[in-house]
């Protein structure tokens, strides 16, 4: 079955974002995405060293992935569209993850921040995945702001909680005319499946693939998980689709007996 | 409000006896719950948490995984100089001591920064004595100017400065303060810090939150562990980082655990640390702060650095000298103290690779 994401023009086959923070050798993060053949990729910045081949980390991604920049360390909008624009020299070729945190403590997203820097980026031509606080209205506003698509948390960042927000986001997946992403918190495949049978375009894991004593099979582990996810939700249908599909109406139909 | 307000308020509270009254179910209490309140600190740093130190050590371990992940953050400090004014007891560069002083020129300092990036240092941290008159801030300044050259983060742990000061240094590049507390507690700051700017406490103590109002990106504290009785120095450090993490959310705190180490000059009077202590503390304080960094310099040896990696420490100096140019041997001067492990950055970064962690050499950069 034919079922490819299409995402700023680029076809998704893999619909596991992976993050590249957090592992103990740069050379795993390598083989995590040549084993699960991961086609979309988050580095961020700060930790791009183009002064040296051995430490950076451009050099374990494969050609054949697309590369996207995170603003990681970004406090406000600014620094983030500053961040944004100094990807560009590391070959980037315009997918930035926009992360814009100003709370030490929880590391939670900054919406309204987001917001600014998403509309200043779009305009320059980047494509933009901003990663946010689950919030429909602030969803809406990312979306006519320019964004490609939105990445809700499911937890917070390194809290390998799962989908805590899955309220929310499924609402967002409901009523926003954009691929949605669950960025953050996934500890465990089932949870990654879990957003997929949801309707969420793709996830994003770093911190539970990272630290797993075998990086390479959690990876395996999340990739299957996140094709299981994807083909139950064909399966199901969606809500909208299974409402038209009804023909017949076992309850009501006495309305229309003559 | 000021953190001094904080301290004035436990000013003659019975810290062994609240200690003493810890149970252990209050240590259980605190291992197993989120968003840890003074009292679960408390516990955690409880003579009676001794018994837990596996599990607290097993707690702290697992929270820095999740929110470090496998990496470990390499910096090395540049000693810009050492002419100091103020007379503290416990240091060797005091102004008090018979050191030869000295001062980096800018060109001596562009050989020490070139020898150090060539090396593959992205971040240092520069220092100087408490000398406003040998070092003011526009030489720190044209320093920082010159080193931006070099290096993707530049942190400072020099004298107290003013908010526009700092405001000044943070527009010059520097990201990152560095400053120690020494001693919380303000009568035995005062028996060793003797004379000169540094013995006013209470500037010192305000210079963390002076430096994040001008919002300074990284702020790391510490207390100088064996001026002053551990379990109380390392909850007023705690509390401190907290209280910063919440008035200045923006910032990123972290912390240092530095313990005294042998110098010039006679200090006797030290509360001892043993290294199961510092366990203690370090442990404590990541369970107590998950998300803050904890720095661990080169004051300890190798072996202890090395066991201490896994139980919460973030960052690391490496190649560290204490001496004034030291790292081109330009000068051949005092150190401020004794180095415990004198590893290059090749070595450190080889033991992390042992130990399955990743040396992180660059985490930011400049963005103007």
């Amino acid at each position: 079955m034919k079922d490819t994401l299409i995402i700023a023009g680029r076809a998704i086959k893999n619909r596991l974002f992976v993050g590249t923070g957090k592992f103990p050798r740069k050379s795993i993060v390598k083989d995590v995405l040549e084993t699960i053949k991961a086609d979309v990729v988050t580095v961020s910045l700060r930790r791009v060293d183009l002064d040296s081949q051995d430490e950076n980390i451009l050099e374990f991604v494969p050609k054949s992935s697309q590369l996207m920049v995170n603003t990681s360390g970004a406090r406000t909008a600014e620094e983030a569209i500053r961040i944004a624009r100094l990807s560009k020299a590391c070959g980037g070729d315009g997918w930035i993850k926009i992360e814009v945190i100003s709370d030490s403590k929880y590391l939670l997203p900054d919406n309204e921040e987001t917001i600014k820097a998403t509309e200043v980026l779009a305009k320059e031509g980047f494509k933009v995945f901003p990663y946010m606080t689950p919030d429909l209205y602030d969803a809406k506003r990312l979306v006519d702001a320019g964004a490609v698509a939105v990445m809700p948390l499911g937890s917070p960042i390194g809290s390998n909680r799962g989908i805590k927000t899955k309220e929310l986001v499924q609402i967002i997946i409901n009523e926003v005319k954009a691929p949605i992403i669950v960025d953050a918190g996934l500890g465990m495949p089932s949870e990654a499946a879990e957003c997929m049978e949801m309707g969420c375009a793709a996830v994003l894991v770093n911190t539970a693939i990272a630290t797993a004593k075998n990086q390479v099979l959690m990876a395996e582990g999340f990739s299957e998980a996140v094709k299981a996810g994807r083909k139950a939700f064909l399966a199901k249908g969606n809500q909208a689709e299974q409402i038209k599909a009804h023909a017949s109406s076992p309850l009501t139909g006495f309305l229309h007996e003559k | 409000m000021s953190f001094l307000d904080f301290i004035k308020q436990y000013e003659g509270f019975d810290f062994k006896k609240s200690f003493d009254q810890v149970k252990e179910n209050d240590i259980i209490t605190a291992l197993s719950g989120d968003n840890l309140n003074q009292s679960d600190f408390l516990a955690l740093l409880s003579p009676k948490a001794c018994a837990y130190l596996e599990n607290i050590a097993q707690r702290a371990h697992q929270l820095t995984l999740n929110y470090f992940g496998r990496t470990i953050q390499l910096y090395t400090p540049i000693y810009l100089a050492n002419y100091c004014e103020s007379r503290c007891l416990y240091c060797g560069f005091q102004a008090g001591n018979e050191v030869k002083r000295t001062k980096m020129n800018f060109k001596q300092l562009e050989k020490e920064a070139k020898f150090l990036a060539e090396q593959g240092f992205k971040h240092v941290l520069i220092l100087t004595g408490s000398s406003r008159k040998q070092t003011p801030v526009e030489y720190i300044r044209q320093c920082v100017e010159i080193l931006k050259g070099y290096f993707s983060s530049i942190a400072i742990e020099i004298y107290a400065l003013t908010e526009s000061e700092y405001s000044q240094l943070i527009k010059a590049g520097v990201d990152g303060l560095t400053i120690y507390q020494e001693v919380y507690d303000r009568e035995i700051y005062k028996k060793v810090h003797l004379s000169g700017p540094k013995s006013d406490h209470q500037f010192r103590l305000d210079a963390p939150e002076r430096a994040a109002s001008t919002n300074i990106r990284c702020v790391n504290i510490g207390a100088l562990l064996g001026l002053g009785p551990w379990r109380s120095e390392v909850f007023f450090m705690g509390l401190h980082a907290k209280y910063l993490q919440d008035n200045y959310p923006q910032v990123e705190v972290s912390l240092s655990i530095p313990r005294l180490r042998p110098h010039k000059g006679k200090f006797e009077d030290v509360f001892p640390v043993t290294d199961q202590d510092i366990v203690q503390i370090v442990t404590a304080l990541r369970v107590f702060l998950p998300r803050v960094g904890i720095t661990l310099s080169t004051r300890e040896n190798d072996v202890f650095r090395d066991n201490l990696l896994s139980l919460g420490i973030t960052r690391l100096s490496a190649g560290s000298t204490t001496a004034v140019g030291g790292h081109t041997s330009e000068f051949d001067e005092a150190n401020q103290f004794e180095i415990a492990d004198t590893r290059n950055l090749a070595q450190i970064k080889q033991v992390l690779a042992e130990k399955d962690y990743q040396p992180v050499l660059k985490d930011w950069m400049h963005l103007s």
